[in-house]
């Protein structure tokens, strides 16, 4: 691991060697070496399927690694428990790719939730912040007291990036932010990431298919395939990253190495 | 030939498969019993789930009570005058209500209501990934969704069964009264003779016991579903299945410890 071309300006936040998961027969993650840099911004790449969500659940604890070690500012995290694991998780914000509201609550319970069951802070006022926070989001104070069930598709995925920064956590995942917005929003959501980076000094991993996200907001770029990281490097770089999948990823292509498990007729 | 091994086989298959089915259940609600008695309690959320178990189950346990109550002091007037024994009505209505009709009906008619609709929730949670959420967001799910409920569920049953208790026995003493030709002041002073404390205390615990498994089996199915739309119906089926067999045996068990010496 020393002699790396290029090592890391600070301590990794986030450190994963050797991560292996399957389900069944099938092997989703397999040996995967990734380290983010203290306020980096990491962007995973990768085809559908490939195994990016897989990769987020396995460092946040929410599926466990079948091999392989994840450390959090230095600290093993794979089969915590009780306060210890909470401790951890408290350093997390995540938006899930179906935003995974809490259909039971209103738009403003759900971005407040972390503060209020997992922080404690009266209701007054955690309605205050995550007005706040919706509002940082583009969404209106007027669908604070509607149900999940009511808004659009990319209005529910806002409402879950509003609830993932909302306690301000030190590293946010991000997965598929942009997915299901309009160009215009999608560009506001992407200025956001980069602000709530910026400002927080937040270390970030992002799992996209929008190159124009790619561009907007990561420091370095990581690309899945078949349970491997097949290249990383800084962003600069990637549209003559020399490597044939990314090539292929980034330009769209169908033909390359990368084989989609379609059947052509 | 091979049919013997084959045969073992499948034993031996199921009951590995049983075995294991236990163990995740005993873990599951050991879990459950740790995070009941420890800090923090979501006390709002007991309180909503006790209305939700006990308060709108009221009227289906209410008529359950009092169609079986009445029924069975009809049963033991027909049966039993032919011995003559029609003072018996008002004395075994009661200790069969009390007993065994009252906590168990009631638990079944809960069960029916309420594990399937837990399941329903909570295997609807677990498969938009909002448990994966909740967990992300410092909150621990067998805090927040299990442990309010068996609480709540726990506690509410006994009321419940209190209500049909009394319930019950109003419906065997309207038929009495009413059809066949009792004195009213003599059903209720036999009735009164032929309860015993033990009779309440046991059919209390019993409901207690039977909460317990309501809402624990509601909580296992649907926290531990997978696989869309068809996972959570499959869950629901099973919560209220298991919760019925459940119930059935926990009642032999409690009338053997109880009142078979
Ligand atoms: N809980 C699970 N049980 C079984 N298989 C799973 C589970 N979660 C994910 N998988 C499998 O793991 C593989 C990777 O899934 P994952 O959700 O990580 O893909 P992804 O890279 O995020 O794809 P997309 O870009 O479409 O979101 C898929 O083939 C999926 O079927
Ligand atoms: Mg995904």
């Amino acid at each position: 691991m020393s002699n790396a071309p290029t090592p890391a300006p600070t301590p990794a936040k986030i450190a994963l060697t050797g991560v292996s998961k399957r389900f069944g027969p099938k092997v989703v993650l397999d040996g995967i070496d990734l380290s983010v840099a203290r306020g980096q911004s990491l962007v995973v790449i990768g085809g559908s399927g490939s195994g990016k969500s897989v990769l987020l659940k396995c460092v946040l604890g929410l599926l466990k690694p079948d091999a392989g070690r994840i450390q959090v500012d230095g600290q093993d995290v794979v089969g915590l428990r009780g306060d210890a694991r909470r401790r951890v998780l408290d350093k997390f914000g995540m938006l899930f790719q179906g935003a995974a509201l809490f259909d039971s609550l209103p738009v403003w319970r759900n971005v407040a939730f972390g503060l209020m069951q997992g922080h404690g802070m009266k209701a007054k006022e955690a309605r205050e912040v995550a007005i706040e926070n919706l509002r940082r989001v583009g969404l209106n104070p007027d669908v604070a007291d509607l149900k999940p069930a009511e808004l659009s598709g990319g209005m529910q995925k806002r409402v879950g990036l509003a609830r993932a920064i909302a306690a301000k956590p030190e590293i946010i995942f991000f997965d598929e932010p942009t997915t299901g917005l309009d160009p215009i929003m999608a560009d506001v959501i992407n200025h956001l990431i980069v602000e709530r980076v910026r400002d927080l000094g937040a270390t970030t991993i992002t799992i996209t298919h929008d190159m124009s996200s790619v561009r907007k907001i990561a420091d370095r770029v990581a690309m899945l395939y078949h349970g491997k990281i097949v290249w990383e490097g800084p962003r600069a770089v990637i549209d003559d990253s020399g490597n044939p999948y990314v090539d292929q990823f980034v330009h769209g292509k169908a033909d390359g190495p990368i084989q989609m498990d379609i059947k052509r007729g | 030939m091979s049919l013997i091994p084959d045969v073992l086989a499948v034993i031996g298959r199921f009951t590995i498969a049983s075995l294991g089915a236990i163990g995740r259940l005993a873990r599951f609600a050991g879990l459950a019993v740790s995070h009941m008695v420890r800090p923090p309690f979501y006390l709002g959320r007991v309180a909503e789930q006790m209305l939700h178990i006990g308060y709108f189950s009221l009227p289906v346990v209410g008529l359950t009570a009092l169609f079986t109550g009445a029924a069975l002091a009809q049963q033991i007037y027909v049966g039993g005058s032919r011995f003559n024994a029609e003072s018996a009505v008002a004395a075994i209505t009661v200790i069969g209500i009390v007993r065994e009709l009252g906590p168990v009906l009631g638990g079944l008619m809960v069960a029916g209501r309420v594990s399937s609709s837990m399941a329903a929730e909570i295997g609807t949670m677990r498969v938009t990934e909002q448990i994966d959420a909740m967990t992300t967001l410092s909150t621990e799910p067998f805090k927040y969704l299990i442990a309010p409920r068996i609480w709540a569920s726990v506690l509410v049953l006994p009321l419940l069964t209190m209500v049909a208790n009394i319930i019950g026995v109003m419906g065997g003493f309207l038929i009495a009264t009413e059809r066949l030709g009792f004195n009213p002041a003599n059903y209720l002073k036999v009735t009164h003779q032929y309860l015993e404390w033990d009779d309440v205390a046991s059919s209390l615990v019993k409901a207690a016991v039977f909460g317990f498994i309501i809402a624990l089996m509601g909580s296992y199915h649907g926290y531990t579903s997978s696989g869309g739309a068809a996972g959570v119906g499959r869950a629901t089926t099973n919560a209220v299945v298991s919760a019925f067999i459940l119930i059935l045996l926990a009642n032999l068990i409690i009338t053997v410890i109880v009142f078979g010496s």
